[in-house]
C-alpha cells in the first residue's frame, strides 16, 4: 500500500464506468491525496490540482478497481504457492484492488493474532488491499466457534469456514445468532460433505470418465438449511459459491423473503463447463465442481437479474505436488486474478450481460456487502482504480502468468480485454 | 435499614414452593419480611427456634451443591428440624423410574420437609405430585430456583429500601439459569424493571416477551442500572459452543470496573456463586465496596428459614 502521497493525477479521454451510479459515459477521472476528487463528463471540464500527472486512457475504460471476495494465498505455511507478494502482483495486473484472503493457510486464521499478522505482511509486502477473511471454527473443524468478536476488532473482514461447509445445523445456527451481535458476515461454501463424496459434477460426463459424482443437491439442500437457519437468527450471510440453477432459486426466494443474503460464484462456473476437463485436466478441478451448461447459462441470468451478487476469482494456487495425480487424488483449485477481468468480459463480448451489470458484480456489489468504501468513483471514495480495453485481444502464456503457482485453467485461451493500468489509493501498481 | 414489616403476617396459603411462578406479590413480601427477623435470630447467639421441633427435613439433592444444602441445612436447624441431606448420586440413578421410586421411599419414611434440587426442569415438580408432604424446590435443571429470587430480594431491599422502580440487569448465562427465570419473575411481580444482558447464544427464544429488555451490549445495558446481578458461566458452554472463548467473553460481557462505571454510581453487584473470577467477574468486583455477593450468602439462610417457616403453618397436625 502507497506510504508516501502520490501526486494528484488526472485520467483523461476515458470512458467512466462508475456501477454504483450506473455511469456509463466519456469523460475524465481526478485523483488527488489518494482519493478520488471527481469522475465522468464534468470531470473532463474541471480545473485540475496543481503539479498534476495526466494520463490519456485513449478512450479506453476507467472503472472502480476490481474486488475479489475470495483468494487463497499460501501465506503463512505454503509461500511456495503464492504470497501475499506473489498474489498482489497478480491481482494488480488483473486490475485488482482488494484482495479477502481465505484463511485456509498453514497456521490457519482463527485466532486474532495471526489475523494481525496477515495485515501487517499485506501493509509490507502486498501493493494492494488486503482484508483477511478468519476461520469461522477453530482449525476449520466445523465444531467450535472462533472469537469473532476479537478477529473483528484485530481486522477480520468477514468470516468464512474456507471451502469446507459447516456439517452441525445446530454449530452453525449458533455462530449465526452469535455473529450477528458483532454484526458479523458470514461466508459460507454450500456443500453438504456428506453428499459430495465425489470429485466432479455428478452425472453421465462423470459415469463414463469413471469418477464419483458430486451431486447438484449437495449444494441445494445445504444452501436450503443456511437459509432456514438464517431466517432463524436474522443474521448477515454471503453464500461464497454457488454452482446451480435450483441454487440461484433459493437465493432468489430467499431474498424475497427479506433475508440479508448474498451469493457469489467463481468466474469459473460463468465461463466454463464440465466438458472443459477433457481428459482429466486437473486444473479444471475446483469445489464446487464445474457443472453442465444449462447450470452455466442460468448462472449467468442469476448474474443478470441480480439474484447473484458478486463474481470472484476463487484463485486457489496449487503446484504439481498437488495438482499432478490421477484426477481424484489431484487438489481442488485454480488460480484466476490475472484473468478475472478478462474472462468475465467474455460475457459481455457474447451480449449476455451488459458492462454495469459485470462490473457491479466485482466493484460496489462487494465493497457493499463487506462495508468497504472502495468500489465506486464517487468524490472522496479511495482512488483504487482499473483502466482497460475492453477489446484489446491477448492469449494466456503459461509464462507470463506473475502467480507464483501456474495452475490456470485459462492457459492458452483467447481473451479480449486487457488491464492497461492498475492504481490503489492513487498510486500506480501495474502498467 | 430493613422495611417495615407489614406483610409478616399474611397467610401463605401453598403447600408447596415449586417456583416464584403462582406467587401473589404480598406473598413474596410476606416471606421478605419473615426472612428479615430470621436475619435478627441468625445474629444472635442462641440462633434456635423451635418451630419445626418434631419435624423431619430432608435436603434431597440430585445434583452437588455445597453452598444451598448446606444454607438449606442451616435453616431447618435454627427452626429446630431433624435435617437429613441426601446426596443421589447421578450415576446411580436411572432418570425417571427412579426419580418416582426415590420420591415413594423417602415418603414411606414420612418426612415433613423435602428440599429437591435436580439437573432435570420439572424434577421437582414431578416429585412434589408424589410424596405427601411440603416440597421446596432448591433448582430444577434451568427452570426455578425460588429461594434464591428471594434472597437476592431480600438482599436488594435490605440496601435499596425497596424493589419496586429499581433497574436491574441480569447479566450472562439467561438461557441456562434457573436463577435468572426465577428473578425475572420475583422482580417483575414487585414491580422492578428487568433488563437482560447476554450474547444472542445465550438467550432463551422469546425473550423479548419474558417482561425483559434485552441487550447485547454491556456497556448499553448498564447504564442507569441500580442492581447489576451476574450469573455463573458453567464450564461446558465455554469454549465453542455457545461462545467462542474465555478471553473473548471476558471483554464483552465480563463484569469489570470500566464497564461498572456504566451503571448508576450507587449501582450494586450481586452474584448467585460459585463465581468464577476472571470469567464473568473481575475479582477486584467480586470483592470491591460495591459487591453484595456475601451478603447474599447470609440472607440465604434467612430467606430459607423464611420459606421453611411459611410451609410450617400448613403441616399436617399443625
Amino acid at each position: 500500500m502507497a506510504h508516501d502521497t502520490p501526486k494528484p493525477l488526472v485520467l483523461s479521454n476515458a470512458r467512466v464506468i462508475d456501477p454504483a451510479r450506473k455511469l456509463d459515459e466519456p469523460g475524465a477521472v481526478i485523483i488527488s491525496d489518494g482519493k478520488i476528487l471527481a469522475a465522468g463528463s464534468d470531470a473532463a471540464n474541471q480545473g485540475a490540482p496543481e503539479g498534476v500527472e495526466i494520463i490519456d486512457c485513449g478512450g479506453a475504460i476507467v472503472a472502480p478497481g476490481l474486488i475479489d471476495m475470495c483468494v487463497s494465498v499460501g501465506e503463512p505455511g505454503h509461500e511456495h504457492r503464492e504470497t501475499l507478494a506473489s498474489a498482489s502482483d497478480a491481482a494488480a495486473a488483473g486490475g485488482i484492488t482488494t484482495i479477502c484472503t481465505m484463511p485456509e493457510t498453514d497456521p490457519i486464521i482463527d485466532d486474532p493474532a495471526l489475523v494481525d499478522f496477515v495485515l501487517r505482511r499485506a501493509r509490507d509486502t502486498a501493493s494492494i488491499n488486503v482484508h483477511p477473511l478468519a476461520a469461522l471454527t477453530k482449525g476449520l473443524d466445523g465444531v467450535e466457534m472462533t472469537e469473532i468478536g476479537l478477529l473483528k476488532e484485530a481486522g477480520a473482514i468477514a468470516f468464512t469456514n474456507g471451502h469446507k461447509s459447516v456439517r452441525n445445523a445446530q454449530v452453525m445456527r449458533r455462530m449465526m445468532t452469535y455473529a450477528r451481535d458483532f454484526d458479523a458476515l458470514i461466508i459460507h461454501h454450500t456443500e453438504d460433505p456428506d453428499l459430495a463424496g465425489g470429485v466432479m459434477n455428478a452425472g453421465l460426463n462423470a459415469s463414463w470418465k469413471g469418477l464419483s459424482g458430486v451431486p447438484r443437491e449437495a449444494e441445494i439442500i445445504m444452501l436450503e438449511r443456511d437459509l432456514r437457519l438464517v431466517g432463524m437468527s436474522k443474521s448477515k450471510y454471503h453464500a461464497n459459491l454457488i454452482s446451480t440453477s435450483d441454487s440461484a432459486d433459493v437465493i432468489r426466494a430467499g431474498k424475497k423473503r427479506g433475508l440479508d443474503i448474498t451469493a457469489g460464484i467463481s468466474i469459473n462456473h460463468l465461463t466454463q463447463n464440465e466438458n472443459d476437463i477433457g481428459p482429466y485436466r486437473t486444473f479444471f478441478k475446483m469445489s464446487p465442481p464445474l457443472r453442465d451448461e444449462d447450470d452455466r447459462q442460468a448462472m449467468i441470468a442469476g448474474l443478470a437479474d441480480g439474484t447473484i451478487d458478486v463474481i470472484v476469482s476463487n484463485h486457489d494456487p496449487q503446484d504439481v505436488e498437488t495438482k499432478r495425480h490421477p484426477w481424484a487424488e489431484a487438489e481442488d483449485g485454480a488460480i484466476g486474478l490475472e484473468t478475472l477481468l478478462a474472462a468475465a468480459l467474455r460475457l459481455y463480448h457474447a451480449e449476455q450481460i451488459d458492462l454495469v451489470t459485470l462490473l457491479a458484480a466485482m466493484t460496489c456489489n462487494p465493497a457493499d456487502r463487506l462495508g468497504l468504501a472502495s468500489g465506486r468513483l464517487s468524490a472522496g471514495s479511495p482512488a483504487d482504480i482499473v483502466v482497460f480495453d475492453p477489446d484489446k485481444p491477448w492469449v494466456l502464456e503459461k509464462s507470463a502468468i506473475k502467480s507464483r503457482s501456474k495452475n490456470s485453467p485459462f492457459e492458452d485461451a483467447r481473451f479480449s480485454g486487457r488491464v492497461l493500468k492498475t492504481i490503489v489509493g492513487g498510486k500506480v501498481v501495474f502498467g | 435499614m430493613s422495611a417495615t414489616p407489614t406483610h409478616r403476617d399474611t397467610p401463605f396459603p401453598h403447600r408447596h414452593l415449586l417456583g416464584i411462578e403462582g406467587l401473589q406479590p404480598h406473598e413474596i413480601l410476606g416471606l421478605l419480611d419473615r426472612a428479615d427477623e430470621a436475619v435478627e435470630v441468625s445474629r444472635q447467639v442462641d440462633k434456635r427456634k423451635t418451630v419445626l421441633s418434631g419435624r423431619t427435613q430432608i435436603n434431597l439433592f440430585f445434583e452437588a451443591s455445597t453452598r444451598t444444602q448446606s444454607s438449606f441445612e442451616i435453616a431447618g436447624k435454627r427452626l429446630g428440624a431433624d435435617v437429613l441431606n441426601m446426596a443421589v448420586s447421578q450415576s446411580s440413578v436411572k432418570k425417571g423410574e427412579t426419580l418416582i421410586d426415590t420420591a415413594a421411599t423417602l415418603n414411606a419414611m414420612r418426612p415433613d420437609l423435602l428440599v429437591v434440587r435436580h439437573h432435570a426442569a420439572g424434577a421437582v415438580h414431578l416429585l412434589a405430585r408424589k410424596v405427601d408432604c411440603s416440597v421446596v424446590n432448591a433448582g430444577d435443571g434451568p427452570h426455578e430456583h425460588p429461594t434464591q429470587a428471594l434472597l437476592d430480594a431480600l438482599t436488594i431491599r435490605r440496601h435499596k429500601g425497596k424493589i419496586a422502580r429499581l433497574t436491574v440487569a441480569i447479566c450472562g448465562d439467561i438461557a441456562h439459569s434457573r436463577v435468572a427465570r426465577s428473578n425475572i419473575i420475583l422482580l417483575n411481580a414487585l414491580g422492578a424493571r428487568v433488563r437482560v444482558i447476554a450474547p444472542s447464544t445465550l438467550l432463551p427464544g422469546g425473550i423479548q416477551k419474558m417482561g425483559v429488555e434485552v441487550f447485547n451490549d454491556m456497556r448499553e445495558g448498564l447504564k442507569g442500572c441500580d442492581i447489576v446481578m451476574m450469573l455463573r458461566l458453567q464450564r461446558e458452554r465455554m469454549n465453542g459452543a455457545f461462545i467462542p472463548s474465555v478471553r473473548e467473553y471476558y471483554r464483552y460481557y465480563g463484569l469489570d470496573a470500566e464497564k461498572l462505571a456504566y451503571a448508576n454510581e450507587d449501582a450494586l453487584v450481586m452474584h448467585p456463586g460459585p463465581m468464577n473470577r476472571g470469567v464473568e467477574i473481575d475479582p477486584a468486583i467480586a470483592d470491591g465496596p460495591q459487591s453484595l455477593i456475601r451478603e447474599q450468602v447470609e440472607m440465604g439462610v434467612a430467606v430459607r428459614m423464611a420459606v421453611l417457616e411459611a410451609l410450617a403453618a400448613h403441616l399436617p397436625n399443625s
